[in-house]
């Protein structure tokens, strides 16, 4: 498969799943919210200092559709991370193509 | 798996956040080498999929769910440094966009969700696909294991800062064990979103999977081969 082509079915995946299956997704709470209210250690939990925020908890303010809303919140979510993450990793990259590399350097060793 | 604010007294919340920012900085640093023209997109694109999967709470035992947390899949597909800044950049814009995970927490929910996955996952899986044969189920095994140990070891390393810092008078041995009985079950959704997409990308592009490289060679010797059209198929990764 094309380099290009798998990008692009890798970021479709990615909008698919934040701006619609999203939607599915269980309400209840997660693992450590769940333990937390078990065990009384919710009990000195503060407000998130942005719960008022446009985007708070997943949902777009001003947008009523449940549907709709955390869509659009997931959708955006994914723009943002990747803009960020991707100028964060295209900045500090190695230059050059891997493929045109042929110094030793080309097969970074990591593990 | 996202800590609130005021869950880890203030002490030990900067301690955390310290030790994140090291963590991150070296990350940034390690990262240079697993990153280049072709990988860069691939990181970006990997980040932006663990925030989606993120959103995906699967239920588990009795009115509990349980989300990714994406290190292990992360650091398989774009090497253990560049994951470990993968799901640190989802944190920090779910804690300032979202309101998911304290600000005042940031330092923790690195250290248990990126941090701690990464370094548990991805020497598991390292060592599991040295020894397993090379192939492409067996690298989805591999990654299955990984990610299967990385969440509670995550709440291992979440009850260990509780137990320094934690703002309520809770034994830390009902923490502990409440908090790893739940995460072993969240592990296993973790395991099969991982080994899902580990398998999806090697069935396509094994090429780009960081973890994986030994399986980079492709078996594909066309039985027509008499040398006259060789040259152009020996670049198979080529965008």
């Amino acid at each position: 498969m094309q380099t290009k082509r798998f990008f692009a079915g890798f970021l479709v995946v990615s909008l698919i799943l934040a701006g619609i299956v999203s939607y599915y997704a269980s309400s209840s709470p997660d693992g450590l919210e769940k333990v937390a209210s078990d065990k009384g250690m919710a009990a000195q939990e503060r407000e998130h200092a942005l719960a008022g925020s446009p985007f708070g908890d997943y949902g777009v303010e001003g947008v009523d559709d449940g549907r709709l809303s955390g869509g659009l919140a997931g959708v955006l979510g994914v723009g943002l991370v990747l803009v960020v993450s991707g100028g964060l990793f295209w900045t500090i990259r190695r230059r050059g193509g891997s493929e045109a590399r042929s110094e030793p350097r080309a097969e970074p060793r990591t593990d | 798996m996202h800590a609130p604010d005021g869950f880890i007294d203030a002490p030990v919340s900067i301690a955390a956040g310290a030790v994140a920012v090291a963590g991150v900085g070296l990350a940034l640093r390690g990262a240079t080498r697993e990153l280049d023209d072709r990988t860069a997109p691939l990181a970006g694109l990997t980040a932006a999929f663990v925030f989606a999967a993120q959103m995906l709470n699967f239920p588990v035992a009795s009115g509990t769910s349980g989300h990714l947390l994406g290190g292990a899949l992360a650091a398989i597909l774009v090497g253990p440094w560049t994951g470990v800044l993968c799901v640190a950049v989802v944190l920090l814009l779910q804690a300032l966009l979202f309101a998911d995970g304290g600000l005042t927490a940031l330092g923790v929910n690195v250290i248990t969700m990126s941090l701690v996955t990464v370094a548990v996952a991805y020497p598991l899986f390292r060592a599991l696909v040295r020894v397993l044969p090379k192939t492409r189920a067996a690298a989805a095994g591999a990654s299955f294991a990984a990610a299967l140990v990385s969440v509670p070891a995550s709440a291992v390393a979440f009850t260990a800062l509780y137990a320094l810092g934690g703002t309520t008078d809770v034994s830390i041995g009902t923490v502990a064990g409440a908090m790893v009985g739940v995460h072993v079950l969240i592990g296993i959704g973790e395991a099969l979103i991982t080994a899902a997409t580990v398998s999806s990308v090697l069935a396509v592009r094994p090429d780009l999977v960081h973890g994986a490289r030994e399986l980079r060679r492709r078996p594909e010797l066309r039985t027509r081969a008499a040398g006259a059209s060789g040259a152009d198929r020996a670049e198979p990764s080529q965008a």
